[in-house]
């Protein structure tokens, strides 16, 4: 299974990028076989409106069924449900770790989003 | 004739200075108060009420039944108002600037426009003055669309005021296009003028002829002469730095009707800008700025 965490950097230890929409990298990671994929955020960094939509549709894109971050605000949120991906708010640390946290269940996903818009 | 009062910066006394040129002015105005987010001409008059409509902006309906997934609505979006989420669009009408390009583009006929309100435009009736006025609804972010609605009611032909919001962006292009001339309220500071240089480079973009009034003038005042000479733009009137017209504005009371002293600024200033406005038809242009 696909899942995509937020980064401030290209690599596996890099530091997890707290926003959603404004992340500087997204990584993209398969669970089972660990394969790993970095993908620019320029587009949503450079959004003047609708940040966190716009990455909501690369993740639906990018054919991951949850996202890792560490807050999702309500419009990327409703985004993210309409295609039927799960949103794991509040995770920190590095990518791998947050990866790892969320394979040993001990992030669980989120039931609502834990944010205004426009919060960072 | 229409004159818009501008100044990039907030707070310099625009809406100070729309007021006090209707209530001094040499025959009936009409007053735009064009600054929606925050109308407060109206504070400044006994009015009453007469006429309030709603203005709305199209915003796109989707039939899911015709949609055929192909995400060309979503892709056309420059504002993110519509995303394609899989198999369904999902609009967000919050964002949607109202330019309609998803309703064009849709093949499957799926998309409609259907009205979104974003504010209303109120028209008071305030004796010598009528006031016009559009007020923002709480938590919408768009603010051109309602601008333009409180413009329709300027009249080339009659003296109009139009209250600018500050800023240098789309707001202002909306507040300023089609004036005869823009009227600059700059306060003596570094930041103040700081900002009247942006707004003068907005206003020449625009085409429109500009002349600057120095609010709070005292003994900084020279910084504002010595820069708008710099610049090329004449200085109109100077209001006097004073506690008294900032009690007045407080109170809710037109300085000038109060006040001698500033009455003489403001007929000075009526006549340095009828004096200055060019005849419309030598007018050059002004771009049209209609859609953001």
């Amino acid at each position: 299974m696909k899942v995509l965490v937020s980064s401030s950097g290209q690599a596996m230890h890099s530091k997890l990028d707290p926003r959603f929409g404004r992340a500087e990298f997204f990584a993209v990671v398969d669970t089972e076989t660990g394969q790993f994929e970095v993908v620019r955020n320029d587009q949503g960094r450079e959004a003047a409106q609708g940040a966190g939509i716009q990455a909501a549709e690369l993740a639906a894109r990018l054919g991951v069924k949850v996202v890792i971050t560490g807050h999702c605000g309500p419009k990327a949120w409703s985004a993210l449900s309409a295609a039927g991906i799960a949103v794991v708010s509040g995770a920190q640390g590095t990518v791998a770790q947050a990866v790892d946290d969320y394979k040993k269940g001990l992030l669980k996903a989120a039931s609502a989003p834990d944010v205004k818009g426009h919060w960072a | 004739m229409i004159i818009g009062i501008a100044s990039g910066k907030g707070g310099t006394g625009k809406t100070t200075v729309a007021v006090n040129l209707a209530w001094c002015a040499p025959q009936p105005v009409l007053l735009l108060d064009c600054d929606v987010e925050e109308p407060n001409c109206h504070l400044f008059f006994d009015s009453k009420l007469q006429h309030c409509e709603r203005v709305c902006i199209p915003v796109p309906a989707l039939d899911a039944s015709k949609c055929n997934a192909c995400g060309l609505c979503s892709r056309i979006c420059e504002f993110h108002a519509v995303a394609f989420m899989g198999q369904t669009p999902l609009l967000f009408p919050e964002l949607c600037h109202g330019c309609g390009g998803c309703t064009l583009v849709c093949p499957a006929g799926a998309l409609k426009e259907v009205g979104f309100e974003i504010g209303v435009v109120e028209v008071s009736d305030a004796g010598s003055c009528t006031l016009v006025q559009g007020r923002l609804h709480v938590g919408k972010a768009l603010s051109p669309p309602l601008i333009r609605a409180v413009k329709h009611f300027a009249v080339a032909d009659h003296l109009t005021i139009v209250d600018s919001p500050p800023g240098t962006a789309c707001p202002l292009s909306a507040a300023l296009s089609g004036c005869d001339y823009a009227v600059l309220v700059a306060e003596p500071t570094r930041f103040g003028l700081n900002d009247l240089g942006l707004v003068l480079e907005s206003v020449r973009q625009l085409g429109i002829p500009a002349g600057v009034v120095i609010n709070r003038a005292g003994e900084r005042s020279d910084l504002a002469r010595v820069f708008c000479r710099e610049k090329g733009v004449r200085v109109l009137a100077e209001i006097p730095e004073s506690e008294r017209v900032a009690r007045e504005c407080a109170r809710g009371r037109i300085a000038a009707q109060t006040m001698p002293e500033i009455r003489r600024s403001f007929d000075e200033l009526w006549a340095a800008v009828l004096a200055a406005v060019p005849p419309r038809a030598a007018r050059t242009g002004g771009s049209n700025h209609a859609r953001q």
